[in-house]
């Protein structure tokens, strides 16, 4: 059980951190190339620490690797939002926001497991986390309120991802088991906090929430869109087509 | 003072090993040297993170992958560094840049060629990096300070990477059959474009003579090449793979390896832009810097307006 959810995190950071790693050589400026890729280096290093600690309650004794490269998708349980692609500068710093609010309201819950090991590995992404919501929070502040054409762009990456958002707060059975053992944080509660500091930002970025709310989700049941599926095969090539080997 | 005696001061200074700072008179000639080397190992730094980038997404371990992220950031470092040391010969970063994408400044040629299986990011790391850092290690006594400490610099990263690069070479030679396979085929294929990092010969080295003179090239194109294949002969056995090139022998006389002659032909179309990812390459830079204008706009048309705001505040 504790496995199915460390897995859960880890899925998170390791889907977004191969998102952002398509963009390194490819930013708007060497300035920003840097940032992001670091941001995917923290997140693949966090995904490791989960992986390795997954693998230590693992039934199947699976490794970093063979947790990361070789389950069949529908054992991802990263959220949809994460698996979304890069479609332009302004998907990618919003998407990026809209999850590191929500990743820095979970760890530092986290950061209270009663897992000391959960604890402890949430202590020291924590530190990360901040670093990445203060750089996306800025961009989505000065693409939101920069020029027209920014404005638009951002007010369009919104509208196309707003829908996934509400994913983050809908707790699963495992979840909620865990919750009452007091290991994982209750997604729920953290809801009226993550909105009201993404309300605040959006406003000063002059964006507007578009209507018709949350109502895309299934990432945390297995069931992705459509974009998950090519993301993995790229991922998932060299341990496919050559199993088992030592790189 | 006249042209003479400045030239005098000048070239006496270089002769007494002091670095040439900014703000130090310098021959016309010497900056334009400079700034077309350094903005063209600037570019260099840039367009080397598409070939490596190519595989990030497909590294076959969270391990490798991080290393390989890691290890293209530090070459956006490198191009950030450059750049900005360039800049004080009095050129802007926008204009180097758009020279690069107008294909009138040039890039290391090497960066012209494909990655095509997992092993020459190997390859890269080894001799791509192996060879640059050749050329960096001469380039810190560089007679131009800010190069020089650029230099210094950029040289420790490098040597982490061409070990990272090594590295994923020897456990390629101990793996299976296929992977020692696509080892040799990444060697096979690297080499000659490695070998041809160093330039022209010396005999045909147009830059050479008047960049000696002034110290900003402390060691010829075949001096730096001739060390690279010493070394690269002696690593080559610790992996138990064949460097292409039958004529590899050691010569008791000159006390180095000797080598087989070196397809000028090939080095010279690639230099002119007929390589196999010449057009790619310079494509992939042109579109990430027009797909980014807008994002540059936006953020200092809200740099404005912050300003503005504190302003009336
Ligand atoms: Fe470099
Ligand atoms: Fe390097």
């Amino acid at each position: 059980m504790l496995f199915e959810y460390i897995l859960q995190l880890a899925d998170n950071q390791l889907i977004l951190a191969q998102r952002l790693s398509e963009l390194c050589g490819h930013g708007p400026a060497l300035e920003q190339d840097i940032a992001i890729t670091n941001i995917s280096l923290d997140l693949i290093g966090q995904s490791r620490l989960l992986f390795q600690y997954a693998g230590k309650l693992d039934e199947q004794h699976r490794n970093e690797d063979q947790l990361a490269f070789l389950r069949p998708e529908k054992e991802y349980r990263n959220l949809l939002l994460v698996e979304q692609p890069n479609r332009d500068f302004a998907h990618v710093v919003l998407r990026q926001y809209l999850f590191d609010e929500f990743n820095f309201l979970n760890y530092s819950g986290l950061t209270n497991s009663k897992d000391e090991e959960l604890a402890a590995i949430a202590t020291k992404s924590l530190m990360e986390v901040k670093y990445h919501l203060r750089f996306s929070k800025n961009w989505v502040l000065r693409l939101g309120d920069g020029t027209a054409i920014s404005h638009r762009k951002m007010q369009d990456a919104l509208n196309n991802l707003w829908m996934y958002a509400g994913e983050m707060f809908e707790k699963t059975a495992i979840e909620r088991d865990l919750v009452k053992a007091g290991i994982a944080v209750d997604v729920e509660q953290l809801m009226p906090t993550w909105k009201e500091s993404v309300m605040s930002t959006l406003k000063e970025a002059t964006l507007n929430i578009p209507e018709g709310g949350w109502y895309q989700s299934g990432g945390k049941k297995g069931v992705h869109s459509e974009h998950l599926g090519h993301l993995l095969a790229e991922m998932q090539f060299m341990q496919r087509a050559y199993p088992n080997l030592t790189w | 003072m006249d042209e003479k005696e400045l030239l005098n001061r000048f070239q006496a200074q270089i002769d007494a090993e002091i670095k040439i700072e900014p703000k130090d008179w310098m021959p016309d000639a010497y900056r334009q040297t400079l700034i077309r080397q350094m903005s063209q190992h600037a570019h260099s730094e840039i367009v080397g993170m598409l070939p490596e980038g190519n595989w990030v997404t497909r590294a076959p371990t969270l391990k490798r992958k991080a290393i390989l992220l890691a290890k293209i950031q530090d070459e956006a470092g490198h191009g950030l560094y450059l750049y900005s040391a360039t800049e004080t010969l009095g050129i802007s970063r926008q204009e180097m840049i758009d020279a690069l994408h107008e294909g009138r400044a040039k890039y290391s040629s090497v960066f012209n060629y494909p990655t095509l299986n997992w092993a020459d990011i190997g390859a890269i790391g080894w001799l791509v990096d192996g060879a640059a850092i050749m050329n960096q290690v001469a380039l810190m006594r560089t007679s131009y300070g800010p190069y020089s400490r650029a230099m210094i610099r950029i040289c420790k990263e490098e040597s982490f990477h061409q070990r990272q690069g090594f590295d994923i070479l020897y456990t390629l030679s101990r793996g299976s059959d296929e992977q020692k396979a696509m080892a040799q085929d990444a060697l096979n294929r690297w080499w000659w474009p490695s070998m041809m990092m160093f330039g022209p010969h010396d005999s045909e080295s147009t830059h050479s003579q008047q960049s000696t003179k002034w110290k900003i090239k402390r060691k010829s194109n075949d001096e730096l090449r001739q060390d690279f294949v010493d070394n690269s002969v002696q690593q080559v056995k610790v992996l138990g793979l064949t460097l292409p090139d039958p004529d590899l022998k050691w010569n008791e006389e000159r006390q180095h390896y000797d080598y087989g002659p070196i397809d000028w032909e090939e080095f010279w179309a690639v230099v002119k832009g007929r390589g196999p990812c010449n057009r790619e390459r310079i494509a992939a830079r042109k579109k990430a810097y027009d797909d980014g204008e807008w994002v540059r706009e936006a953020a200092l048309a809200y740099a404005k307006k912050k300003k503005a705001k504190e302003v009336l505040a």
